[in-house]
């Protein structure tokens, strides 16, 4: 069955923004957020946009955002980048049945705009029977199109109201990753032990002195280890 | 508008990045059957990340920040708004440092 008839049509790729829209309006206060810190870090609003655009994952923009220095943390940044984003990897693998019947710049332009929603989105669809690859590439477009206004927005209105550093506003983009948690755990049994490990490690590293990101990315490997190696030895 | 050569850097690095995350891993995938701990790693990743970021944040801002944290997690479960758990979240912040 894998794969046979399908198909890359104009009209799938509609269909996929058109489902996109409630999705949006979800991630629009998300991208605000990242607007308003973008502008924080002192980052122009073509900087803003043009990061917005070609990297266009949220999760990423911000934790990268979060620790910014001058001049720019190149490395850094790109590693925070890597690390967050690795999450995507098998997510383009599960859509397989569907990338695999496409070449060119069909496979790796939808490849481009791959994120979870648009994932999450395009199993179902999947499961439902859909054939339309053009469905994926139509909901990444559209969440793209509305990640651009909204962290424009951001950056507009953060350069206007001009918070002076340290102000409770700026605690958003903490509170943001609070709350990206809660649909993330998925019960004591599963994640207790490795999220533990994971926020001892990073305070350890973050005590000892150590800059970003390596708090983050110690703590995250060593955690997500844990989970692994639990999970297979019960298994 | 400025577009510095440094940010301009780090700003492609980052993007190399997601991309090769995005691309390189169903070409990985594809081409060969990763080992199942890895495979059970990348699903496992998502929690240690977000709450390895947050854990340090929320230690420099002490007890309040703690506090704020966890009205952020309990607007998010009980209402699902993502909008409306990042409001709570600032607004305990604002309130615990009119109080402290």
């Amino acid at each position: 069955m894998s794969g046979s008839g399908v198909s890359f049509t104009l009209n799938g790729a509609l269909r996929g923004a058109r489902a996109a829209i409630p999705l949006v309006v979800g991630t629009f206060p998300f991208g605000i957020v990242v607007g308003v810190i973008s502008d924080a870090k002192g980052l122009s609003l073509l900087e803003t946009l043009a990061m917005s655009a070609l990297v266009f994952a949220g999760s990423s923009q911000l934790l990268a955002l979060e620790l910014w220095s001058e001049p720019a943390p190149v490395l850094g940044a790109s590693l925070a980048a890597l690390v967050v984003n690795m999450r995507l990897a098998p997510m383009g693998a599960a859509l397989a049945p569907w990338l695999d019947r496409l070449r060119g710049l069909k496979l790796w332009g939808t490849l481009a705009t791959l994120v979870d929603h648009s994932y999450a989105m395009s199993a179902a669809e999947q499961r439902r029977g859909g054939r339309d690859a053009a469905y994926l590439l139509g909901v990444g477009l559209m969440l793209w199109a509305f990640w651009l206004v909204a962290v424009g927005l951001g950056h507009v209105f953060g350069a206007v109201v001009r918070l002076p550093p340290g102000h409770p506003l700026y605690f958003a983009a903490t509170a943001t990753f609070c709350a990206i948690l809660v649909p993330v755990w998925q019960g004591v049994r599963r994640d207790l032990l490795p999220w533990a490990l994971a926020v001892a490690v990073a305070l350890l590293a973050w005590r000892a002195g150590l800059g970003a990101p390596w708090p983050l990315l110690a703590g995250a490997l060593s955690g997500a280890s844990l989970g692994a190696w639990l999970e297979l030895r019960r298994a | 508008m400025t577009l510095r050569t440094d940010v301009l850097l780090a700003i492609l690095g980052m993007a190399l990045a997601t991309y090769l995350c995005r691309a390189g891993g169903y070409a990985l995938f594809r081409a060969l059957r990763p080992p199942r701990f890895v495979e059970v790693m990348l699903q496992h990743l998502p929690g240690p990340i977000f709450i390895a970021y947050v854990a340090p944040a929320l230690a420099t801002q002490g007890v309040k920040g703690f506090a704020a944290a966890a009205a952020v997690v309990v607007t998010q479960a009980t209402t699902r708004n993502l909008a409306a758990a990042i409001a709570v979240g600032v607004g305990a912040l604002w309130l615990l440092g009119l109080v402290g």
